[in-house]
């Protein structure tokens, strides 16, 4: 809208943002409690259009605001590099339909490697297509991670994750709190 | 025999169009130090990488620059922009290269998710009925099944709401079941929410496809909407 100059009268924020408030305002009660003894381990991708490119700073902290919040600080683990210097997943700029999936998966190793070397079993990817990508790579060069929208993690936190709403949950979650 | 490049002698289109359409870029302000290079995951990949690239710009390889595959396996994702001490915007010049491809030679998966979003408003080509279908449905089994959410509400163009949402269109239209986990949360906190039924995806492939003309299209269609339609005041991205 910036970039045609298309006058509009809302403003314009991510879900990740409003998670963080609603979190901070108590409105949203969710905490790691079901993790403690479970000590599962998460990490992040921090998608490069609303980290990087967009919110910078303020989105990488909302985020690792929002998932130790869910997960734990202690069962939180960081890419090496991340937030507005994170790589960029590979999944990118329309890179998951651009028909040349032997250079996207190339490039893909870059966070494959970054994401085994965390040793977390789930990676939280707040982004279609960055979710769609690491599942690829995962499979491709054979990780044992699974991807997570943070809604899921969310919602198994409080309690109210349905029976079908589990699809990308490990076993190791898949039935928990049923 | 080896002969010296005649700088001044050197034609340069695409350099010269790249900086017309784009004058903060400052391509000729490279120091070829590489920090965009070193950083870059697509670097060597088709034998390219970004230095190598803007190098070609600037020596008028343009034919080559035009018809690299490269541009189409970088994502744009502005690492190296941000590395680079110079502030040389390589993402734009990839943006210029993917703008300046013949649109019928462009990936056919890019340009088919851009055309279908131009014509129904998601990039996987559902008509809105259909969108609106699957999210009545999918609202309809959780209130039936679980007794916290009876009361869920979920509405599509509910004029006054506070929040518009746009959520991928993969969501509603390959794994509708991932819809519910958001709606129960937005529940929770008691959001006034609605989705809109105009260009109501989250995603955008014109942007990937440096369709300029598709991309402000959708952009107008749905803001047009939401401030005539809808009045809402603020428009959240699910990612």
């Amino acid at each position: 809208m910036q970039k045609f100059n298309i006058p509009h009268n809302f403003e314009f924020t991510s879900i990740i943002t409003l998670y963080a408030q609603w979190i901070k305002e108590g409105k949203l009660k969710v905490n790691s409690d079901w993790n403690r003894d479970l000590k599962i381990k998460f990490t992040l991708q921090d998608p490069c259009n609303i980290v990087r490119k967009t919110w910078g700073e303020k989105m990488a902290d909302d985020l690792r605001f929002v998932i130790k919040t869910v997960v734990g600080e202690k069962n939180f683990v960081d890419m090496i590099p991340c937030g507005t210097n994170n790589f960029c997943c590979g999944g990118g700029g329309g890179a998951l339909q651009a028909g040349l999936p032997e250079q996207r998966r190339a490039y893909g190793k870059v966070k494959f490697d970054q994401i085994m070397k965390t040793g977390a079993n789930y990676v939280f990817a707040p982004c279609h297509n960055c979710h769609g990508q690491m599942e690829d790579i995962g499979e491709f060069y054979g990780g044992n991670y699974h991807v997570v929208h943070i809604w899921t993690i969310m919602c198994l936190a409080m309690g109210m994750l349905g029976e079908n709403e589990r699809s990308y949950l490990g076993p190791d979650l898949a039935e928990f709190g049923l | 025999m080896t002969s010296p490049i005649e700088l001044d002698e050197l034609d340069c289109d695409f350099k010269e169009s790249v900086q017309e359409s784009t004058p903060e870029a400052n391509l000729d302000l490279c120091l070829t130090c590489g920090a965009c290079t070193g950083g870059c995951p697509a670097s060597e990949l088709l034998d390219m990488d970004p230095r190598k690239l803007l190098r070609m710009v600037l020596l008028g390889m343009d034919d080559e620059v035009r018809k690299t595959p490269w541009a189409w396996v970088c994502t744009m994702c502005a690492r190296c922009f941000k590395a680079c001490p110079m502030k040389i915007n390589i993402p734009k010049l990839v943006y210029s290269i993917r703008k300046s491809w013949p649109r019928d030679k462009a990936p056919k998966g890019i340009r088919g998710s851009c055309d279908q979003h131009i014509r129904t408003g998601n990039a996987m080509g559902v008509p809105s009925k259909d969108f609106i279908w699957v999210v009545e449905d999918v609202a309809e089994e959780i209130r039936e099944n679980d007794p916290k959410f009876k009361d869920l509400q979920v509405t599509v163009d509910r004029k006054e709401a506070h929040f518009v949402i746009n959520q991928n269109s993969r969501e509603p239209v390959t794994e509708p079941d991932e819809l519910g986990p958001l709606w129960k949360i937005l529940h929770t906190v008691g959001a006034d929410w609605t989705y809109p039924s105009v260009m109501w995806a989250g995603e955008n492939y014109c942007l990937f496809l440096a369709d300029e003309e598709g991309w402000k299209y959708i952009l107008e269609e749905f803001v047009y909407h939401i401030d005539n339609n809808l009045g809402a005041t603020v428009v959240v991205n699910t990612e």
